[in-house]
């Protein structure tokens, strides 16, 4: 059976590295900082390491909030057919980008597990998730069933955090951790007036997720009669900007965590 | 002129014929019976003799994500093997009407299920039965894809076993016979879903 070594020993690796590089950093950036010019307001700051590929192991530091973005499927597994010219996989995808983009703007911590339309196995999306060290992992998936979003997470029960946790249950170790981030997206998606369905599956590669995990799955928004497509633009940006909020409020309750 | 013995051979050979004529016609007469006894036995139709008894199908709502429970009046066979394929190909059959709230297209529905009574092995705590369903494949293909309608039908499917079969506590999917990783690209099908007892409406 495959195993996974819990963060204990990265977060003691963290503290002992986190002084040496917390010093090169700030080094670095007195070195590298322009100077600013007066009456023009300086761009937020983006992180460079949000276009790190699934491949790419990002640097650890303690304490830093990552958020790690699973879009499904991919390559031949093209996921559902959601209309004539539009697959799963492609608005997964899409939905991703603009996702990293909304949160990198923010300045949080972006890691991805799919940069392309090519195949990644769920064993490289958990690993990709699972070395990130995320303070919240989304996957996001699209359907034609249903109206709005449909908030997911594991349907595992809460096992006790251990030093080893098996590699097809692990989720179990952060059950309600994820429940806490689903509730957070859920609220912030009913302040957006998009509908709202909750559930627990059985999913790959989430019950492998060592971190607060929750899949997003859209589907077309039916309210009152009038039916909003998957394609439309105007939706896509709604769910992107609510579900980035939400995980600007998540980043805000997890500071305030011990 | 013939000779005597020529004739008497002439005359015990049309005997034998005739005998072994009269022989080989009974012998098909008992042939058929033996047939149509068998034939008989056979359940070619329907049981519409069985007793009709009250079902309850937990229907899925793809709107809210919801499991409502249903009422039906079937007639069920005795086995609870064959009682249960009853009940569940009733359920699909359910999903494959006009204005389903959770649509799949008609389809085969169920090859066959069977119960498993438990613990298989020493170590196992829980007791009572499981349940394998042996999905068709035409079930799969027609089924569409999104992790909401795969979980829905999968729950809809073991609340229903479990409503009607009170002793299921576990259930496992199979397609045409073999394991499958997936229902239709989402859902979990390598894994023992276990049987809840909450009665009424149920929720994702």
């Amino acid at each position: 059976m495959r195993w996974i070594e819990e963060r204990c020993r990265d977060l003691t690796l963290g503290l002992i590295l986190a002084p040496l590089l917390a010093g090169a950093l700030h080094a670095n950036a007195q070195s590298n900082t322009p100077p600013s010019t007066p009456g023009k307001v300086p761009s937020p700051p983006v992180p460079t390491e949000m276009t790190t590929s699934p491949a790419a192991t990002p640097p650890r530091a303690a304490a830093r909030f990552v958020v790690v973005i699973d879009a499904a499927h991919g390559g031949a597994d093209s996921g559902a057919r959601l209309s004539n010219h539009l697959l799963e996989k492609d608005l997964a995808l899409a939905l991703s980008v603009r996702l990293r983009s909304v949160l990198g703007a923010h300045g949080i911590y972006v890691v991805t597990t799919r940069e392309s339309d090519g195949a990644i196995p769920d064993l490289n999306r958990a690993e990709t998730a699972n070395h990130a060290s995320a303070a919240a992992c989304i996957s996001l998936h699209a359907t034609t069933s249903g109206s709005g979003v449909h908030l997911f997470t594991s349907s595992l029960t809460q096992i006790p955090m251990t030093r080893f946790l098996p590699w097809e249950t692990a989720q179990g170790a952060y059950a309600e951790q994820s429940l806490r981030l689903s509730s957070e997206i859920d609220s912030a998606m009913r302040h957006a007036d998009i509908p709202v369905t909750l559930g627990r599956t059985a999913l790959q590669p989430l019950d492998s997720f060592t971190c607060p995990a929750v899949v997003v799955e859209l589907s077309p928004l039916n309210t009152a009669g009038k039916v909003t497509a998957l394609s439309d633009p105007d939706y896509q940006d709604r769910i992107v900007a609510t579900t980035a909020a939400a995980v600007e409020q998540w980043q805000r309750d997890w500071r305030q965590q011990p | 002129m013939i000779s005597r013995p020529q004739r008497i051979l002439f005359w015990t050979l049309l005997f034998s014929s005739v005998l072994m004529s009269v022989v080989l016609l009974r012998m098909r007469e008992r042939a058929l019976d033996r047939l149509l006894a068998s034939g008989e036995t056979m359940p070619l139709n329907p049981p519409t003799g069985a007793p009709v008894q009250n079902v309850t199908m937990m229907m899925a709502n793809d709107m809210d994500g919801s499991l409502q429970p249903g009422y039906q009046n079937l007639a069920l066979p005795v086995d609870p093997n064959a009682r249960a394929h009853v009940i569940l190909q009733h359920l699909i059959l359910n999903y494959a009407r006009p204005n389903s709230k959770h649509p799949i297209a008609a389809n085969k529905g169920v090859n066959e299920i069977f119960f498993i009574n438990l613990p298989l092995e020493a170590n196992q705590v829980l007791p009572g039965t499981m349940a394998v369903v042996d999905l068709s494949g035409s079930f799969v293909d027609a089924h569409p894809s999104g992790i909401e309608p795969e979980t829905l039908t999968l729950l809809s499917i073991i609340a229903t076993l479990h409503a009607n079969f009170p002793q299921i506590s576990q259930v496992r999917f199979l397609v045409d016979g073999l394991q499958r990783d997936t229902l239709a690209g989402h859902a979990d099908l390598t894994r023992v879903y276990l049987a809840s007892d909450s009665p009424g409406v149920k929720h994702l």
